[in-house]
This record gives C-alpha cells, structure tokens and sequence, in this order.
C-alpha cells in the first residue's frame, strides 16, 4: 500500500491567474506524480468560424486571449491571406511586428510581475506592471485599445500610423527601455528570486524536445528555436538571433523572458528606423479562401499554429488553433515531478500558462 | 548570508518610489485624458441618417438594429465590440467614435433614437378658374 496523498492545486488557487486543475501526488512533501485537468474556460471559439464570415472571424480569432491578441489576429490573418494568395503590403508587415513585440514586451512584463507575486516579491511585482502600463498606452495611442488591439484585417492593418505617433512611441520606448533595466537587474541579481528559482523545475534540453516544448520553456533548455526564424512579417528583414539559456530551471526561464523583453526593444527601434511607406491593405474584395493552410508564429509563450481549412464559401469549413500552453503541459508535467510541494506555483508560473488561449 | 538593506537590488527603487508623487491616480476625481484614437464609445447623430441599414448589415456582432419604417436606430452597448466598422461605412457621417469611454452600465440597455414625424409640405394650390 503506498503513501502517497493526493492534493488537488487549483482550478481557484492564489498564483493561478487562469483556472488549471492539477492533481498532486505526494509523498511527504514531495510530488511523485501530477495529473492535469483542463476545460475551465473552453469557450468553443473555434466553432464560431464556421458560423462568421471569414473577414469577420478575425475579430473572434483577436478574442481567444486577452495578453497575447494582437498576434493572434495576426496570425488568422496571415494564415486566410495565405490560402488566398495575397500578400499585405510591406507597410502593414512592418507595423505588424511593432505591434507583434509591443504585445511580447507586455506579455513578458506582465509574467515577471506574476512571477514575482508567486515568489512573494509583491514590490516587484507593482514595479513590473508600473512597466506594464507604459507599454498598454503605447497600445492604446496607437491602436485606440489596451486589451484588444483591432487593427489586423484580412489584407492589411485597418489603421495606419503616422510619423509625428511613431516618432513619440520611439520616445516611449526609450523611456520605458530605462524603466526595465532596473527591473531587469533585479531579476538577475536579486538573492529572493535567485534563492526560490536556481535549480528548481530542471528540463534537459533532450526532455525539452522530447516533450514538445516550446517558446522560452524550450529556450531555456538550451535549444535554438524561435520560429520568427521563419521570416514572417518583418522578422526576415530584421537582425536579431534567439535567446538561450543553457540551465533549463524556472531562473533560466525568467531570465531568457527578461532578455527576450530587450529584443523585442531592439527590434520595435529596427523597425520604426526601417518603416516603410506605402499602403497599408490591399483589397480581397471578391476573393474566398480556397485550400488548407497551415501558419505557425513565435508567441510570447511560444509557437502557436493555426490550420485553416476552406472551400470557397464565406464561411471557413474548419479553424484550429494548437497554442504554447497546451505544447507546455507535457513538459510541466515532467517538470513537476520529484519537486518539493512549495515549488509547484513557481513551476507551474514559469511555463506562463495561457489557460483561455488552451481551452479557446 | 546576510545583506544589509543597501545591497539590495530593488532598494534604490523602493526609496526612490517612496519619495516620489503616486504613480496611480485618485479616480474617479483625477482622470485620465484618453489619447485621440482611444476606442470609448459609439455616439450617433440621427439628423442626416437616411436609414440606409449599411451599418447593421455590417456590424459584426449585431448591436446596430435599424428600421427603415419607423425611422429608428438602435444600439446595443453590451454587444458591440467598438470596431468602429459602423463608422467607416457611415456614408452621411452620421456615426462616430468618441474617445471617451461610456460609463459603466447598471442595466443591459438598447439606446435607441427615433426621428420625428415630419409632415410633408402642403402641397400648392392652384386656382384654376371655373367656366
């Protein structure tokens, strides 16, 4: 007879921004085993492009997650302009991934602020959404939204923008660059968060891919893959090469998310030097997707594909979306065992799980 | 190991925030001003609408219901996503997007606008001479 309790951790749990249910079981302090449970939040958003018209269903394809929205649309979008054969003009392209790494820097931010809240570093955590909000107005005097961007559309962006707004973001970006570098070193070097991460949640880089990680859970481990690699948008244009870290434990995590926040500065500065002129859609008036199309993009949490199956009607025949989280669990679950029970929110945080972007 | 409250990293940031003017504001007394492009609220201006229906036929999720009989147009706050399709399809300008955002809803509301009757112009009368 074994010895083993079984604790429930979540769907409702303190750290738990989003409801996942995991059933813990331990023996004394220390997880043997852990079991998932999802479907808290499933939604049926994917049904929904079989009802909407395909230009429509863009607003939808915005609403699966609430942090990562705009590259969501972007992808739908680029995933429909694929099977249609029209390509955005490089104007839209460029601002898409302003847009895309605007999104990333908030996502990352906001994580490390949630991460120093599951290590109970609450200032920290106030400082990092202070940083966070910086980032949401640049969001919101572009895009005119803060949450949900509506700027992609099928064949383009719907709203430009102009040199005086982009020369004051480039202002902003600066500003705020500053801001998180303090942020950024305390999270190098502050003893709290060091003492609660090194060494804690290890996956090899050979589990990393055995497992089907991805993002910077994959990149922590040590594995070159970032699939802006593919050149996508603007990112073939660009320079810029993956971050990786070689430990593969939560630290290594949050340190690849902080270097990645100072890319993505980097590369919103490349491309408002480099931006285009020109139009920003072209029309598809007329136009029905034919085919299937399979579209992958770089997330913040990581790679994210889209299949997008049409007949030529208005309707999309079917729409699927495979996100990071769900490529994460896998690994977490590895992750989990053998740990110490105290250790599970900081592991469980360090994927970023994305629970409405899972259960859509 | 021991650390005095100098080396800490976030030390200087703390002492620095402490001294410093909130970041937050006191709302709802202090507000914030929205930018130009701010997504508030969908406000509508029934003089020049010709009930054309361009906007309900558009609009994404169905909050724009528009009765051509009655000469109504109504719109479902709790529905609509402020994509702001209304607006750029509005031929008569009728439609805008204020950067105000709408106070909270206590109640789910339809808003609707009615134009009123107007009768039509008597018609002239011609005096035409009995034989």
């Amino acid at each position: 007879m074994s010895n083993t309790t079984i604790v429930p951790f979540g769907p409702q749990h303190p750290v738990l921004p989003e409801p996942i249910h995991l059933d813990l079981e331990l023996d004394d302090e220390r997880v043997v085993r852990a079991l998932p449970s999802i479907g808290y939040v499933h939604r049926g958003l994917e049904l929904l492009a079989e009802r909407y018209d395909f230009i429509e269903m863009a607003n939808v394809a915005e609403r699966i997650c609430g942090i990562c929205s705009f590259i969501h649309g972007q992808g739908y979008c680029q995933g429909v302009e694929q099977l249609m054969g029209v390509e955005a003009p490089p104007r839209a392209a460029w601002l898409r991934t302003v847009w895309g790494e605007i999104s990333r820097i908030q996502s990352h931010v906001l994580w490390l602020g949630l991460a120093a809240d599951a290590l109970g570093y609450e200032s920290l955590f106030q400082h990092s959404w202070r940083i966070r909000e910086m980032m949401v107005d640049i969001i919101e005097e572009t895009t005119g939204g803060r949450v949900i961007f509506g700027v992609c559309k099928v064949g383009g962006i719907r709203k430009n923008v102009d040199d005086e707004t982009l020369g004051r973001v480039r202002q902003r970006i600066g500003e705020i660059r500053v801001a998180f570098d303090e942020i950024a070193t305390i999270f190098r070097e502050d003893p709290t968060v060091r003492q609660r991460t090194v060494g804690v949640g290890l996956l090899s880089a050979a589990d990393a891919r055995a497992l089907g990680a991805v993002g910077p859970v994959l990149r922590a481990s040590g594995v070159v893959h970032d699939t802006r690699q593919l050149g996508y948008a603007a990112y073939g244009a660009l320079e810029w090469e993956p971050i990786i870290e070689q430990d593969g434990d939560c630290y290594a995590r949050c340190l690849v998310r902080v270097r990645e926040v100072d890319q993505s500065f980097d590369l919103i500065t490349q491309c408002l030097d480099r931006m285009p002129a020109g139009e920003i859609e072209v029309s598809v008036k007329g136009k029905r997707p034919t085919g299937e199309a399979m579209f992958r993009l770089e997330q913040p949490r990581g790679e994210v594909c889209y299949y997008i199956s049409a007949s030529g009607k208005k309707n999309l025949d079917r729409f699927r979306v495979r996100t990071p989280t769900f490529a994460n669990i896998a690994p977490l679950i590895h992750m989990l065992g053998g740990c110490e029970l105290a250790d599970v929110p900081v592991i469980v945080l360090t994927i970023d799980p994305c629970v409405s972007c899972n259960e859509r | 190991m021991s650390w005095s409250w100098s080396v800490w990293p976030i030390s200087n940031l703390v002492m620095r925030s402490a001294l410093h003017k909130p970041v937050t504001r006191l709302y709802p007394t202090e507000r914030r001003t929205p930018y130009a492009r701010t997504r508030g609220h969908i406000e509508f201006r029934i003089d020049n609408c010709n009930f054309c229906t361009i906007c309900a036929h558009k609009c994404p999720t169905l909050a724009i219901q528009v009765n051509k009989q009655d000469k109504t147009w109504a719109i479902d706050h709790s529905r609509c996503i402020l994509c702001s399709i209304c607006v750029e399809d509005c031929r008569e300008g009728c439609i805008s997007l204020s950067p105000v955002p709408s106070p909270p809803m206590r109640a789910k509301e339809v808003l609707t606008f009615r134009q009123e009757y107007e009768a039509p112009p008597p018609r002239e009368t011609v005096a035409v001479a009995l034989p």
